[in-house]
């Protein structure tokens, strides 16, 4: 019944794009205030989509296997968290709340956007229209989620118990509230330039969409990467993985956008390159969903994969870049009366200098993302890429881009110089000194490990000493900068002290060396509601003879059969203790990994205090 | 002869082409580095010669050949048509099984020989490397 209504007022909605469309037609041609009509029925649209999504979830939750997406996602004795997060845990729930929060977001940009002229109003709405409409065509055509299958199934199929996780619930409607959004940057930044509003008060007024996309963006991510963390077992956070790097390069985009934006509203200068990125943001989303949901890319995600699907979004998105290629290079202006001279030595100068790199930085994992499909295509050759090739060309990079970061605050718009800098000189020899003094024991390129942690500590200090200094400071840049150096310096000192220990033990075993002693103490079993779990107890005494128990899970789940390991984690504020064990095939060996992770709770933290500077930004203007 | 503004921008574009080649040149140049090619057990049997570098090896557990001792884990992928000889030190993943998919990357020793550094099997039960099945569907 649920899913009836669902299908009905998904239907129902699709076709009041079309009444939406024709109103706003109607509206830009002849009036100078919007129509009251547009605003109700795009409220009814979402409202409408809302039913479908809720719908969904009711079938989820009563386990209602007619429908089809349900039978193949869910099961009667998963809990009941789990059928509701599987709701969008699989493709066709997923596109469906893709839509919602498209309908959800136009509509919250139509109140929100009083102040702004109408006809720009109404032409971001078409143009989201246009993108609703090809994902409704997209759901309704090649992924419904409302399929009806007869005979009626007894029992689902199950999702996929590594989904099955409270980080991996929300990780994908946090993520798609971010890449949603780059979709009304998108509209907006098409109707600004076909109706020559690239302005300060334009820049002023998306840089809050900006900022709103950019922090679920960021949340999102940080979630997938926990995830990955503890779930998949391998004690890594980021795989260069093709799906992780889908996520990362629209936030790249974005994130140079925010500074850009910054620019603009300044001094509105860079008006074509803020065109450029607000498009490119959205499509690289747009890419995202498409390589991931297609099946091309061979990766962690691949779950559901259909080529027509892949072929459909495809279309769709070259459609969407053909327009806004178009749009942009016919009808955008370069205004020539205001003065465009940037100087060497100013604020705005450093921002371009970080775009650059962070453009290079894009395209690197662009390029190691899509170069192993291309050659796939051309010549069946079959390759992977691996973190070598990215740390190899974004490592060394780092170090003039976290350079100029910690510079650039410092100078002035327009023109600027240092003096009386004397403390920025000091800094930088205490940076040099520390990094020295904890590199020269360990036994790694010296060279430029040192400098890349000088000048992470150099941006460390710097927006550590203005935070506590500096009056009138900008809060949201310092805070997210010094969580940016955090960030750099907690993944540095996590990968230089990471010691890990793989061995194979049977229970009772041991194994032991000088620095540690890992015991195999027993193996118990307990039935859970729709797993089996192993529990493994492990002693782990170290060389001060600190007792540790440990206790590492696998699971083995009934609908679909699959072995999930659980890891014991023990976090403190220096170091993470992770333990994993594995079976090996009806043999009495586990498997057992064990690290030690410095510093892991910093790289969370800080990905946190990055958003919080945004979230700040927000507050600031609201 | 030029004015001062003429003589600033042909120096930027000149920058901006330098940075452009050079950052060209440094990609592909890592990319032809640290690529790691996928091969089956027969491509590797049939080969002229060995790659030295690191590869991909791709296909089946073979049924009954995986042994473990406290050190290492050893098995047979196998495609049907040829196999290879796996040892491997080190963790395992989940869904790793006799007579299930798997794609181990390490060197060569011999033509019969691998030392893998690390396993991947994927984790969905009706989930199958895509070279595997790209090598199994030759078959």
């Amino acid at each position: 019944m649920s899913s009836i209504i669902g299908f009905y007022s998904l239907v129902l909605s699709s076709s009041l794009s079309f009444l939406i469309i024709f109103f706003s037609i109607k509206n830009f041609r002849d009036s100078k205030i919007l129509d009251k009509r547009i605003v109700s029925l795009s409220f009814l649209q979402f409202f409408l989509v809302l039913v479908s999504f809720l719908g969904l979830i009711i079938s989820f939750i009563n386990s209602d296997f007619s429908n089809e997406t349900v039978y193949n996602h869910s099961h009667t004795t998963k809990p009941l968290f789990y059928k509701i997060s599987g709701t969008w845990g699989n493709h066709e729930g997923s596109l469906l709340l893709w839509l919602l929060v498209l309908t959800l977001f136009i509509f919250l940009f139509i109140i929100k956007s009083r102040q702004q002229p109408t006809k720009y109003r109404i032409l971001t709405l078409l143009f989201q229209q246009v993108i609703i409409i090809g994902f409704f065509v997209f759901l309704l055509k090649t992924s419904s989620p409302f399929n009806y299958i007869f005979p009626v199934p007894k029992e689902g199929l199950g999702l996929n118990p590594i989904l099955q996780d409270p980080a991996l619930a929300i990780h994908p409607p946090i993520l798609y509230l971010g890449y949603v959004g780059s979709s009304i940057i998108f509209s907006s930044a098409l109707s600004a330039v076909s109706l020559d509003y690239i302005t300060k008060e334009w820049a002023t007024h998306i840089k809050q969409w900006v900022l709103i996309s950019w922090i679920f963006l960021t949340l999102g991510i940080l979630l997938g990467s926990i995830w990955a963390y503890y779930e998949l077992g391998w004690g890594g956070f980021w795989f260069w993985d093709p799906v992780e790097n889908v996520s990362l390069m629209p936030w790249l985009a974005l994130t140079t956008l925010i500074h850009c934006v910054l620019v603009l509203e300044k001094r509105l200068i860079l008006t074509s390159w803020v065109v450029v990125l607000s498009i490119s943001t959205f499509t690289l989303s747009m890419c995202g969903t498409f390589l991931v949901r297609s099946g091309i890319l061979n990766s962690v995600h691949t779950f559901a994969n259909d080529p027509e699907r892949g072929l459909f979004i495809l279309i769709f998105l070259f459609t969407l870049i053909f327009l806004s290629l178009f749009i942009f290079f016919f009808f955008h202006k370069k205004n020539h009366k205001i003065d465009n001279s940037i100087f060497l030595l100013s604020k705005e100068t450093s921002i371009i200098i970080n775009n650059w790199f962070m453009m290079y930085f894009l395209s690197v994992i662009l390029i190691g993302t899509i170069y192993p499909i291309f050659l796939d295509v051309i010549s069946s050759e079959k390759i992977s890429v691996g973190p070598p090739f990215y740390n190899k060309l974004i490592i060394p990079f780092l170090i003039p881009f976290l350079f100029v970061m910690t510079i650039g605050p410092k100078l002035k718009w327009i023109k600027s110089d240092i003096k009386d800098k004397i403390y920025l000189f000091l800094f930088f020899l205490i940076s040099l000194l520390i990094s020295i003094l904890i590199i020269k024991n360990l036994e790694i390129n010296f060279l430029l490990n040192t400098i890349l942690i000088t000048f992470a500590f150099y941006l460390f200090f710097i927006t550590l000493r203005d935070f506590f200094v500096i009056k009138n400071k900008n809060l949201s840049q310092v805070i997210a900068h010094f969580g940016f150096s955090l960030f750099i310096l907690s993944i540095l000192f996590n990968n230089f002290f990471t010691t890990e220990i793989i061995t194979n033990l049977k229970v009772g075993e041991s194994y032991t060396s000088e620095k540690i002693n890992i015991k195999f103490v027993n193996l118990s079993q307990n039935q859970n509601q729709n797993y089996k779990s192993y529990v493994g107890k492990f002693t782990i005494e170290n060389d001060k003879g600190n007792l540790t128990i440990m206790e590492p899970e696998l699971r083995i789940y009934n609908q679909p059969n699959i072995t999930t390991s659980e890891a014991d984690i023990k976090t403190n504020l220096l170091s993470d203790r992770f333990i994993t064990m594995n079976t090996v095939q009806s043999q009495d060996y586990f498997n057992i990994r064990y690290q030690i992770k410095p510093f892991m709770l910093w790289i969370w933290l800080s990905v946190l205090l990055i958003a919080t500077g945004g979230f700040l930004r927000i507050k600031k203007k609201i | 002869m030029y004015g001062r503004k003429v003589k600033l921008r042909f120096y930027f574009i000149i920058l901006i082409l330098l940075t452009l080649t050079l950052s060209i040149y440094l990609v592909l140049k890592s990319l032809e580095e640290n690529i790691v090619y996928f091969q089956s057990p027969s491509e590797i049997k049939n080969v002229a010669e060995l790659d030295k570098k690191k590869i991909r090896i791709g296909g089946m557990v073979k049924k009954d050949s995986v042994y473990i001792n406290t050190n290492e884990i050893g098995f047979i992928i196998t495609d049907f048509k040829n196999e290879i000889n796996v040892i491997y030190s080190g963790a395992v993943p989940n869904l790793f099984e006799e007579g299930k998919g798997v794609v181990a990357e390490g060197f060569l020793k011999d033509r019969n020989f691998f030392t893998a550094s690390k396993i991947l099997a994927k984790h969905d039960e009706n989930y199958m490397p895509p070279e595997v099945k790209a090598a199994l569907e030759e078959k």
